[in-house]
């Protein structure tokens, strides 16, 4: 359904094009910094800049994500006008939503991978991961994507009972862990109450573990992340103890925002917005 | 004109709610931009430095809001008044369909300026730039120049977009990035290379913003080896892209009516 106004050639294309430019905004910024800080621009030594690039890279699913899952609700309901079917035949509405969201899963991979592929190969960043790890690896992922798309289900409920709060909502969500989530700046820069507010989130530890199992330890070693005083176990159990609140969370919100609806007759609310 | 411009200027103010995401969502962008060059210069002694470059970000930042409100508010606007019945009524009514464009922008311009002088002002406030400027008489016609060429885009695009039907969503949201990076939304448009710059410089928000930074942050300061013109040069620049973008909207729009006369189709929703 993502795809269904194009080609799927453009239609990946499309999807690629945003979360690279993105990427590339950053490359820009860094380069000046470099450039008018140092007289030196090669970003393929800054620690500093793998560090960020990395943590953009994977944003690009919690950004994905979370817009789909808002998107869903009100696409079905306003757009396509299909919610009210969708919604009376025998599935759970619930799963429905994972569903929409993994096909945003999918896309974001892609784009993450490609975004990573030019940072590699086109900007210099060192990667590195022994074979041990790289279970570790996937199970961190897993669970990351599973915090972000319960996450996203929180939000999908609420749009059940606004539409014209959604675009609001769901671009300043992410915003808000863009900027508290230590994506692509260290935690140890924001000031004290910025970083406790991280420190609560669970993208920051996904993120945080997601680097420590990718890049080299040595480069690691010369950021002050905010987060050095735990360890990659202890790291890799804040972000299962905040999925597992997440998810919980989404089941409770989201029947508690769909029985509301239901009560209020909006489920098929056109609004126009 | 006045008439389009109405319900912008007054309904665009009935919701708060979106006042609220209007103004504070770019500045969480622009925030954690502002970090990233706070990340890489932490010797104290590139206080100037970090200062002009924040500034830059704040500034690009502010700009955000006009450039969505030109692709949401303005490009994609007939799109959405077909897709809710509204386009006939627009075409059928005696008035003439650049001043139904023109109250849009005149509208737009307006909302969106109370939006982002708050973002302006919050931005500058709390990240504490120290703002120099040279020449402010320069300043407010760099700006407002920028805008009328910018709106004047929109105009165009406003009529462009009916052609490519339902892919006009997607169109405006793959106008969101690339143009970012390609006008330095957050950073000087020159580190993308002269030549990439130049050919950038065709979105009016590139060398408005290359301007307003060299205004604002004294000729020469942080980052002056990536400025493109001279701001007196950019400001003749953007006056001819405004008179031809108008024109241009102009020529789009009757290319549309005439093609809407001969296929019949311009009103026929979900395509």
């Amino acid at each position: 359904m993502e795809s269904n106004w194009t080609q799927p050639g453009l239609f990946l294309i499309y999807s690629i094009i945003k979360p690279v430019a993105g990427a590339f905004i950053l490359v820009l910024m860094s380069f000046v910094a470099l450039a008018v800080g140092t007289g030196s621009a090669n970003l393929g030594d800054s620690a500093l800049f793998a560090y960020l690039f990395i943590g953009n890279a994977f944003f690009i699913y919690v950004a994905n994500v979370l817009f789909g899952c808002f998107q869903v609700i009100q696409s079905d309901r306003e757009w396509y006008q299909t919610i009210r079917y969708v919604y009376m035949a025998p599935i759970n509405y619930y799963v429905y939503i994972v569903g929409r969201a993994a096909s945003k899963v999918l896309i974001a991979t892609i784009a993450t991978a490609v975004t990573i592929a030019f940072g590699v190969f086109a900007l210099r960043i060192h990667l590195e991961m022994p074979l041990w790890q790289i279970p570790v690896f996937i199970v961190v992922m897993l669970v990351g994507l599973l915090c972000v798309v319960a996450i996203g289900l929180c939000l999908a409920g609420v749009s059940f009972l606004t539409a014209k709060h959604v675009h609001g909502l769901a671009e300043g969500i992410p915003g808000l862990f863009y900027l508290f989530c230590g994506v692509i700046f260290p935690l140890s820069v924001l000031p004290g109450w910025g970083q406790s507010v991280g420190r609560a989130l669970p993208i920051t530890y996904w993120l945080e573990a997601v680097r420590r199992l990718i890049l080299p330890q040595s480069q690691l070693a010369g950021i002050t992340t905010g987060l050095e005083g735990t360890d990659l176990a202890g790291i890799i159990g804040l972000l299962a103890v905040s999925t597992a609140f997440f998810f919980l969370l989404s089941i409770l919100l989201f029947r508690w925002t769909e029985h509301l609806a239901r009560k209020a007759g909006v489920i098929d609310m056109m609004t126009n917005y | 004109m006045l008439g389009r411009a109405y319900p912008r200027v007054v309904g665009g103010n009935r919701e708060p709610s979106w006042i609220f995401f209007e103004t504070i969502l770019p500045l969480l962008s622009i925030a954690a931009y502002v970090f990233i060059y706070k990340a890489f210069l932490t010797d104290p002694s590139r206080a100037a430095t970090v200062n002009a470059l924040v500034g830059y970000v704040v500034i690009g930042g502010t700009m955000t809001a006009f450039w969505l409100n030109v692709l949401w508010s303005m490009a994609s606007q007939l799109y959405w008044e077909k897709e809710v019945g509204n386009l006939q009524l627009y075409m059928m009514a005696p008035m003439s369909r650049m001043a139904l464009l023109g109250g849009m922008a005149v509208g737009g311009m307006f909302m969106t300026s109370t939006r982002a002088i708050v973002t302006l002002v919050v931005g500058v406030y709390v990240f504490g730039i120290v703002l120099s400027v040279a020449n402010p008489l320069l300043i407010l016609a760099v700006f407002f120049v920028t805008l009328i060429a910018l709106y004047g885009m929109g105009m165009m695009f406003a009529s462009l977009y009916l052609l490519y039907g339902r892919e006009a969503w997607n169109l405006s949201a793959l106008m969101e990035e690339p143009i970012f990076l390609l006008s330095g939304f957050y950073f000087p448009v020159g580190a993308l290379g002269r030549m990439v710059a130049l050919g950038a410089s065709i979105i009016p928000a590139t060398l408005g913003l290359d301007a307003l930074r060299q205004l604002m942050f004294s000729i020469g300061g942080a980052g002056a080896q990536f400025y493109i013109f001279s701001p007196e040069v950019e400001l003749g620049i953007l006056l001819i892209s405004a008179v031809v973008f108008l024109f241009l909207a102009k020529g789009s729009l009757a290319y549309l009516e005439n093609l809407a006369k001969k296929e019949g189709r311009l009103t026929t929703r979900h395509q």
